[in-house]
Formats: C-alpha cells, sequence, structure tokens
C-alpha cells in the first residue's frame, strides 16, 4: 500500500476529526430522507401519471394528455383565463408595489416602521381571512359595492358599460384579492433592493442638472432594475399556481388553473387531466425560478452575500 | 430640502393610500363579529359577543382551534429539529453536494400549493395516511422545513466556522458541539423558523382539502367551510380574533425591534 502524504496526515489527526464529515452527513440524512420519500417522490408520481393515464378526451392525440393543450379549446381557454389574470396581477402588483418601496426608502425611520407595519400586518394575516374580508365588502350588499355602483350605475344607463355591476364572482374581483395578497410579496423584495441603492445618486444626478422625474427615470429606476425584475417573477410565480383567493372570490365562476385542478380531482377523480395541469404549471413555475436564479442569487436566500 | 418637492408628497400620498388598501379591508370583519344577527351581517339593533361564546364553546370550532393548534406545534417541532441540523450539516459541510441540498430543501416553497398538494393526495392514498394525524402531520412538516432550513443558514452564515473548531479541539465531541456551542449560538434563527413554521402549518388549506375530510377537521378548513356555506358569523369572530393576535404578536415585536434599532443610533 502507497503511503502518500495524505494517508499519514490523516493518521495523525486524531479519531474525531477523521470522523467528521460522515457524522454531519447524518445530521442531514433525516430531513434529506423525509424530502426525498414524501415529496419528491411523490411530485415524481405525478409527473409519471400525467405521461401514463390518459384521459378519456386525448385518447389518440399524440402528446397524450399534453395534447389537450393545443387541441381542447375549452383547456385552451382555460389557460388564456390564468395567464391573463396572472399578467394583470403582476402588473398592478409591481407598479403599486414600487410606489411603496420607493416611499419606505425615503422617509424617516419612524415613518418607515408605520408603513412597513401596515405592509408585514397584511403579510401575516391568514389567506383565508383576508379573502373572507374582501367577500364581505364585495358582495352585492357590501360597502364597497354601494360606492362603486353610485359611479358605475350612471354609466351603464349611459350605455358606456354594459351589464349589471358584478364584484364578487367576476374577474374584478378575483383581481383585487390577488393584488391585495401579493402586494406584500412585491413591496418586501422591492424595499430590500432600494435600501442597497446609495441614496445620494439622486442628489448627484439632481446636481448635475437632472430635473426630479429625469434623475428617477435615467438613474434611480435602471438602479432599482434586478430588484424590479426578481419581485416581478416571484409575484407571477406565486399567481401562477394560486388557488385560495381565486376560487373563494371567483365563486366558480372565474375558474383558473389550480381551482380546475382541484375540481376535476374532487368531482370527477379525473388523474390524466389533473396531474398534466398540476406538471405545467409546475414546468413554467421553474422556468420562471430558473430565469429569476439568473438574475437573483437563490444563496441569498440562505444569508450568503 | 429637496425631498420634500410636491412630486414627493404626491408620491407619498399615493403609497399610503396604497398601504390603507391593504390595512383597511379587513377590519370589515369587526363589527360583522358583532352582529346580533343569527346571519352574516351587521349588527341591527346591538351588539353582541355570542358568536365569541359561539366560536369557544362550540364543539365544532372549539376543536377545530385545539386539533389546529396540536397539529401546528407538533409538525412545527419536527420541523425545527430536522431543519437545524440540516441546516448546520449544510452549513459545515459547505461543498457542492451540501449546497444543492440546501437548494433542494427550498421546493416545498417553490412548487405550487396545488400541485404539491395532488401528489400528497395520491402517495398518501397508497400509503393509507388519507385524513389521518400523522399524514397531516408528515405534510406540513415537510412544508415547514423550508423556512427553518432559510433562517438558521441564515444564522448561521455570520457565524465564525472556527468557533466549530474551537469546542472540537478542546474535545467536544460532535453532538456536544451541536447542542452546547451551535444551536446556542443560532437560537434567534430556530426560533424565527419554528414561528414560520407553525404558521405555516396553522394556515395551510390547499393540502389539507384534498387529504383530509371528517376525521381530521383543522380549523383552516373550518373557516372554508364557514366561507363557502356564507351565513355563520363565527367565521367573523374567528377572523376578528386572528387578526387581533397577529396585530399584538408583530406590534410586541416591531416595538422591540424599533426599540433596539433607537439604541444602536
Amino acid at each position: 500500500m502507497a503511503v502518500d502524504a495524505r494517508s499519514v496526515r490523516e493518521r495523525a489527526a486524531p479519531r474525531f476529526l477523521q470522523a467528521l464529515p460522515s457524522v454531519y452527513w447524518l445530521l442531514l440524512l433525516p430531513a434529506l430522507g423525509l424530502l426525498v420519500a414524501f415529496y419528491i417522490w411523490p411530485l415524481v408520481q405525478v409527473l409519471w401519471i400525467s405521461l401514463i393515464e390518459i384521459s378519456p378526451n386525448a385518447e389518440g392525440l399524440a402528446l397524450g394528455n399534453y395534447g389537450l393543450l393545443f387541441t381542447d379549446p375549452g383547456i385552451q381557454r382555460l389557460l388564456w383565463r390564468t395567464a391573463r389574470i396572472c399578467l394583470i396581477t403582476t402588473l398592478i402588483t409591481i407598479a403599486l408595489g414600487y410606489v411603496v418601496a420607493y416611499a419606505m426608502v425615503h422617509v424617516d425611520t419612524q415613518h418607515r416602521l408605520l408603513l412597513l407595519f401596515g405592509v408585514l400586518l397584511t403579510f401575516w394575516l391568514s389567506v383565508l381571512i383576508r379573502a373572507f374580508a374582501w367577500i364581505l365588502l364585495l358582495r352585492s350588499d357590501g360597502v364597497i359595492f354601494d360606492a362603486v355602483n353610485l359611479f358605475y350605475e350612471p354609466l351603464r344607463q349611459l350605455g358606456v358599460v354594459e351589464g349589471r355591476l358584478r364584484l364578487v364572482r367576476s374577474e374584478t374581483g378575483v383581481i383585487i384579492g390577488m393584488v391585495h395578497y401579493m402586494l406584500p410579496y412585491a413591496i418586501l423584495p422591492l424595499f430590500a433592493n432600494m435600501q442597497g441603492i446609495d441614496q445620494r445618486v439622486m442628489l448627484a444626478a439632481r446636481g448635475l442638472g437632472a430635473g426630479p422625474f429625469g434623475s428617477f427615470w435615467r438613474v434611480y429606476l435602471p438602479l432599482s432594475l434586478p430588484g424590479l425584475v426578481g419581485a416581478t417573477i416571484l409575484v407571477l410565480v406565486f399567481s401562477l399556481g394560486f388557488f385560495i383567493t381565486p376560487a373563494l372570490l371567483g365563486g366558480g365562476r372565474v375558474v383558473m388553473a389550480a381551482e380546475y385542478i382541484y375540481v376535476s380531482m374532487d368531482v370527477t377523480l379525473r388523474w390524466g387531466l389533473a396531474t398534466m395541469l398540476a406538471t405545467t404549471i409546475l414546468a413554467a413555475t421553474l422556468a420562471l425560478v430558473a430565469l429569476m436564479a439568473r438574475i437573483v442569487d437563490l444563496r441569498t436566500m440562505f444569508g450568503a452575500k | 430640502m429637496e425631498r420634500r418637492s410636491w412630486q414627493f408628497m404626491v408620491m407619498l400620498c399615493v403609497a399610503w393610500t396604497i398601504v390603507m388598501f391593504l390595512v383597511l379591508p379587513m377590519f370589515v370583519v369587526v363589527p360583522v363579529s358583532v352582529t346580533d344577527q343569527r346571519f352574516l351581517s351587521f349588527p341591527q339593533e346591538t351588539i353582541s359577543f355570542r358568536h365569541y361564546v359561539n366560536m369557544v364553546t362550540n364543539e365544532f370550532w372549539r376543536d377545530s382551534i385545539l386539533r389546529s393548534f396540536f397539529v401546528s406545534i407538533v409538525s412545527a417541532s419536527l420541523a425545527t429539529v430536522l431543519g437545524t441540523l440540516c441546516a448546520i450539516a449544510c452549513w459545515r459541510l459547505a461543498n457542492r453536494t451540501s449546497e444543492f441540498v440546501r437548494l433542494l430543501m427550498l421546493l416545498p416553497i417553490i412548487v405550487p400549493g396545488i400541485v404539491h398538494a395532488l401528489a400528497f393526495y395520491r402517495h398518501w392514498i397508497t400509503l393509507g395516511l388519507i385524513d389521518t394525524y400523522p399524514g397531516v402531520i408528515l405534510t406540513h412538516t415537510i412544508i415547514g422545513l423550508p423556512y427553518v432550513v432559510i433562517t438558521v443558514s441564515a444564522a448561521l452564515a455570520n457565524l465564525d466556522m472556527r468557533l466549530e473548531q474551537a469546542a472540537r479541539s478542546l474535545g467536544a465531541s460532535t453532538s456536544q458541539t451541536v447542542r452546547w456551542v451551535l444551536v446556542p449560538c443560532v437560537m434567534p434563527g430556530i426560533l424565527a423558523g419554528g414561528i414560520f413554521a407553525f404558521i405555516t402549518s396553522w394556515d395551510e388549506i390547499v393540502v389539507l382539502l384534498f387529504i383530509t375530510s371528517r376525521n381530521i377537521y383543522l380549523l383552516p378548513k373550518a373557516i372554508w367551510d364557514g366561507i363557502n356555506e356564507n351565513i355563520d358569523p363565527t367565521v367573523a369572530a374567528v377572523a376578528t380574533t386572528m387578526i387581533l393576535v397577529t396585530f399584538l404578536i408583530l406590534f410586541v415585536q416591531m416595538s422591540t425591534r424599533g426599540l433596539r434599532g433607537v439604541k444602536k443610533s
């Protein structure tokens, strides 16, 4: 047996030091084992079922269940509705969130704590409770409904808009509820990102002759772009598979992909269809996260600098 | 000061409007919770606390609250222990494999709830875990894990690796090092992770809808059914209580942190 420097050093080291790596692997194993056996493996099964359990209306299609994505008008309407609601929600959320984050960075500490308190209170409150509050407000005998209808009714009589006002069980209601849920997820990362921007760059830009809007557009906005893109993808990811708020505020009339999966399981047990849609949502989510990982280092979540 | 330009004031007003949009709507549940009627409505003649009484005496609500507490505490404890050990191991190993394991631990946050609900459902059918405590606790432990791994890893990132080596060279075994040196150092991270895991379990509804039915009836399910039936004002009483608790915890937490910030400066 060849005696190299390495084995000499290992022999020289106390026994407990040699045993080090293996012991730490043991600490890691319970969590990893749990995750693989009861999380990753079931997810792989979902993927597998989507390939082998062909749903009756997908028989004969070249791509099996996935063929429905391109041929079934009902599924296509569902996808289009999901994508539309997600995009509108994300756009509104990011625009509003940016203003709040910007304000939070530029006010004094006491003022910032107050704003932060409002954001965090919403963030921590159960999503069910928030959806419940919106239903109370938006239903046809609710406070907000009456207020909005005051403006809506004359417009309807003038023929500008068609149909009676409908806030709950409508796309409008779903989007309001979703924006309300997503806003903290946009504000908090944007705020963290903006805190990293040296606020004096605005003063420098002003000093060099830029107006207040010019210095914002040409200096501040580009600097906050990484945070903006990160927050946008984050909100989009959460909207994509969002179930609770759309299901409660949509009331079965505005069905998004996640609720469709629930219904096709709960009522009709269509495994092929449900798993195919779940896999599609998962693929879109992972693609977006991969995109985000190129812009934001995911390891910073663990405190890495 | 240039910040106080009119553009800034307009922007600030818009920001406050948005924060009010966030905060105000939830308070609609407060008047509804003290209604004197038997259905969801504002108080008609007088205010009444009977729906609060109902929340703690009616066995349907009381039991679902107690059951939820039990499930959340057990699964948050499990997630905290497993997640802390995993985070410490990954931090100490610090190689490509452990980096990968740590990213893998993020999966339950990244994967949409509806997708893993379907996966749990299918798998739990084969294992016979549908509508059982082990089944629910197992899922809640797994979806709580990422939060513990994140917070403990963040706490460890500021810790000097040589501290662990010092403990070892002074003769502590691995378990002694972990118990008496590393865990106390990252205790704030562990507690934060535990609280995250608890809240995640307490609020979780999507997986619950798939893997439980009559046997394990937890609070989120009770609220979900209450909202869909749209009659019982007890839901509003539960909602008001939860808002109050969230408010108090956040207030205490932020005021102590705020004070600390003031002291520092």
